[in-house]
């Protein structure tokens, strides 16, 4: 490691659970926004964004799409916060089989939250822009990163191999290549 | 392809546990747009006018509005409509959250359904799996916990559920239909819905709803949202405001009897804020509105519960009691499925007859000297027709007559056998007489709205209010900027306002739009979100039609004409369009029939309140007058009168 860093733009969604009023505008938004053609079609099962909903034990938690998961996860947690019961689910972004949340409806393939990536640049998510009521405020800000030195192909290749069978195998095989010439 | 709606509708039998997807003719949509006026056509169809509300003949009908699923924001409120069991003429009862969008986005415009089942049910509709199932482990179950408890039950926290509670299943007249943070309240729909053994009704989808131009729509959208977030006068008012010196100063407590101007301080505000602060834990919205008009209310020893609105206050002010009280009592009233609006007017009206002695210790048995007490126990006898409860289950104009030895001296707010607004007055308004005479609501709120209700003291102040006013069609700014305090307008210009009020609530009920965006709301501040010049525009784009904001008053109309003559067809003449006899102090009986006959003859209408048969023709209702025709309801010698451009006279 050479101590070097590189900047790294960082986008969040801040949420303000005790804001939100459930309406769900930005389910609305992100699933017009991400139809073909843009807005054509409405469909909060396709948002990538989700209102977890609970009205009578008031719970309102705006969750995004994250990484997709082929297996649930082995056992679950519960948080209990000023006295109110949540489960890890409410909290999780994970598309997996445990429930039905980002994935397509008609194809089952997960979706993810792409923070609104459009050309131009979105000033902010659309589920931001349309959350009135300040629930979700959108932030960027840059975090240093330690900077990896970039691979050639070859370093790439050998990196792979000296992953699998260790380093001092692949030297002598190395060794053993050139000696054959 | 449909635009805006998904056109097809599901139809559903009860007594005979038939589903069907039916596909809907789209020239209907140009015509009725969708909502209560296309559900006002089916009924049209379908429920001859003897059928009884609470027979299985009956047809009560679940309607998204045209703008539903799409991405219009506040385009919410589910329709509700059938024929009352209170009034015996057609209701349309609204509620908002959630349900119409999540219908929409399950295929279907509609829920049309008939018969009655043997058993309790309750419909699951997920999609295309259609499912009518067994109900019966959630009889006598409360509202919200009947949606709590199908959720769990079918695995899926993002079901939709409206559902029915104890008041429900008996078949009471007040009895509501709940749904999430809503209901639909009035004029006893959730007896229809008991009557039919129909539980609840959950639904979930996951398909789209297509409009038809996307770009332009969505832009129109996206500004809306800020707009309608940031406009103050819009929404519910009572959701935030703690001053609540409007309502309990100037509306009538008790039996709709007494003003108490006053009655409001500092110091109750503080304490009344005190107990707010307490039991409500955060304000909800419906879908897609960035305004947040309903409470959610954790009552100590009560399930957790809804608040909208003026049920904020109407059982305080009918037991002549604190807040307190009313949070409490909220909390039995909505799992029970009763309407915050009538049930507070019965119970005073009960306890009225007995300080009376017209109810005596032999029909209440152990009624408890308190307010609360009386209250409690009455709505514990009503819910379940126990005893006097059978009767006052029937709301206070049949409970009156069925009660006798003079009873009915003690009904005095209500109009066309519904509770009013407890208000009582000094100088008639006309606009407002003509609305509670008219009104096929019934209630003010559904008709009241575009128009202030007073005018601005100040002329400047007036002036000001009327060149911002954008909403307002031309001539309503000349004689609103003309209406001087204390002075009655042209009757030209109150019978214009009466219609342009209930117009804009037509419109409303078609395209799903919430009245607290535009047709309610228009008369506080002059400047709603939607109304008649931008609407169009947000019809057009959505659902791919040309309207103007000529085309959407022709559809107000024709709804209007429709739903007139549902009820005409049922009985409703002009003897029966009155408003409560003590609503004003000040009556002037001969002003009031001008005014009367300048209406009917302004909508096109006989001196009897029909429409006559070139009215019904000019906007495609052919089919109406000919069954009028047929029945003898409308003669053939009026019709020729009214094609002469005269109202004429109407044998019957």
């Amino acid at each position: 490691m050479n101590g070097r860093t590189k900047k790294k733009l960082v986008k969040e969604i801040k949420v303000n659970l005790d804001k939100c009023i459930g309406c769900r505008a930005c389910e609305v938004a992100c699933s017009g926004f991400h139809a073909t053609p843009k807005y054509s079609s409405i469909n909060p099962a396709r948002s990538r964004i989700r209102v977890v909903t609970d009205l009578v034990n008031d719970v309102l938690v705006p969750i995004r799409a994250g990484d997709y998961a082929s297996s649930e996860c082995t056992g679950r947690q519960s948080f209990t916060i000023d006295g109110k019961e949540y489960s890890e689910c409410t909290f999780c972004t994970v598309s997996c089989p445990a429930r039905d949340l980002f994935r397509e409806p008609d194809s089952g393939l997960p979706l993810k939250c792409d923070m609104c990536e459009d050309v131009p640049a979105l000033a902010e998510p659309m589920c931001v822009q349309v959350c009135r009521v300040g629930a979700l405020v959108y932030s960027e800000r840059e975090e240093e990163r330690e900077a990896k030195p970039k691979l050639g192909q070859m370093e790439f290749a050998l990196q792979t191999l000296v992953e699998k069978h260790g380093l001092e195998s692949v030297l002598d095989t190395v060794a053993r290549m050139a000696k054959k010439g | 392809m449909r635009y805006a709606e998904t056109g097809f509708n599901l139809e559903i039998d009860l007594s005979q546990g038939s589903v069907k997807r039916v596909a809907t003719d789209p020239r209907l949509t140009g015509l009725h747009l969708g909502g209560q006026g296309t559900a006002a056509k089916i009924l049209w169809d379908s429920v001859p006018p003897e059928v009884d509300p609470l027979s299985p003949e009956n047809v009560i009908i679940f309607s998204t509005g045209l703008l539903h699923g799409t991405p219009v924001p506040g385009a919410n409120r589910t329709s509700v409509s059938t024929f009352s069991p209170l009034t015996n003429l057609y209701v349309n009862s609204l509620m908002g959250g959630w349900l119409g969008p999540e219908l929409k986005q399950a295929g279907y415009d509609k829920i049309v359904l008939r018969g009655a089942a043997s058993g309790l049910v309750y419909l699951y509709i997920h999609n295309d799996k259609v499912e009518i199932r067994d109900a019966s482990h959630l009889q006598g179950k409360g509202c919200q916990e009947t949606a709590t408890l199908l959720k769990q039950e079918l695995k899926d926290p993002n079901i939709q559920v409206a559902a029915i509670g104890l008041a429900g299943e008996n078949q009471v007249l007040m009895a509501t239909i709940e749904h999430a943070n809503s209901s639909a309240s009035r004029h006893g729909v959730g007896a229809v819905m008991g009557s039919k053994r129909l539980k609840a009704i959950a639904v979930r989808g996951t398909k789209d709803v297509n409009v038809a131009h996307p770009a332009e729509l969505w832009e129109m959208c996206n500004s809306k949202y800020k707009e309608i977030h940031e406009n103050k006068n819009c929404g519910d008012p009572m959701a935030h405001d703690h001053n609540e010196g409007f309502h309990v100063d100037n509306f009538a407590w008790g039996n709709a009897r007494t003003r108490r101007p006053g009655y409001w301080n500092k110091e109750r505000e503080e304490k009344w804020t005190g107990l707010w602060k307490k039991v409500r834990t955060r304000d909800s919205g419906c879908f897609n509105c960035p305004k947040d008009c309903h409470y959610t209310i954790s009552y100590p020893g009560r399930q957790t519960y809804f608040l909208k609105c003026f049920s904020k206050l109407t059982y305080a002010m009918a037991a002549f009691e604190e807040i307190d009280f009313n949070y409490d009592i909220l909390g039995v009233t909505c799992a029970y499925g009763l309407d915050g609006f009538s049930t507070p007017q019965v119970l005073a009206f009960a306890v009225e007859l007995y300080e009376a002695g017209i109810l005596t210790d032999r029909e209440l048995p152990d009624f408890p000297p308190d307010a609360p007490g009386r209250f409690f126990y009455l709505v514990e006898k009503i819910v379940r027709r126990e005893g006097i409860g059978d009767l006052l289950a029937n709301g206070v104009y049949r409970a009156a007559r069925q009660i006798g030895n003079g009873a009915e001296a003690f009904d005095h707010n209500t109009t066309k056998k519904v509770e009013q607004v407890p208000l009582k007055l000094g100088v008639i308004n006309y606009p407002f007489y003509l609305m509670y005479c008219t009104g096929e609501k019934m209630n003010i709120t559904q008709i009241e709205g575009s128009f202030p209700q007073a005018p601005i003291a100040d002329k400047e102040r007036r002036k000001a209010f009327v060149e911002n006013w954008d909403a307002a069609p031309e001539r309503f700014r000349k004689w609103y900027l003309e209406w001087e305090p204390r002075e009655h307008m042209p009757i030209e210009a109150s019978v214009n306002v009466c219609d342009w009020n209930e117009a804009m609530h037509y419109v409303d009920d078609a395209i799903g739009t919430c009245a607290w965006l535009s047709s309610f709301r228009g008369q506080f501040g002059g400047s709603p979100p939607y109304h008649l010049f931008n609407l169009p525009k947000f019809i057009s784009l959505a659902a791919g039609m040309e309207l103007d904001s000529e085309g959407l008053l022709e559809v107000a109309r024709r709804n209007r004409n429709l739903i007139r003559a549902l009820n005409i067809r049922r009985g409703l003449r002009r003897s029966d369009e009155k408003p409560p006899e003590d609503h004003w102090k000040k009556r002037d009986p001969e002003m009031e029939q001008k005014h009367l006959d300048a209406y009917y003859q302004f909508k096109g209408w006989t001196n009897d309140g029909l429409p006559t048969k070139e009215t019904l023709d000019r906007l495609g209702l052919g089919y109406v007058s000919e069954d009028f025709l047929e029945r003898g309801i409308l003669s053939e010698s009026a019709g020729a009168l009214c094609a002469e451009g005269s109202t004429g006279t109407v044998a019957n």
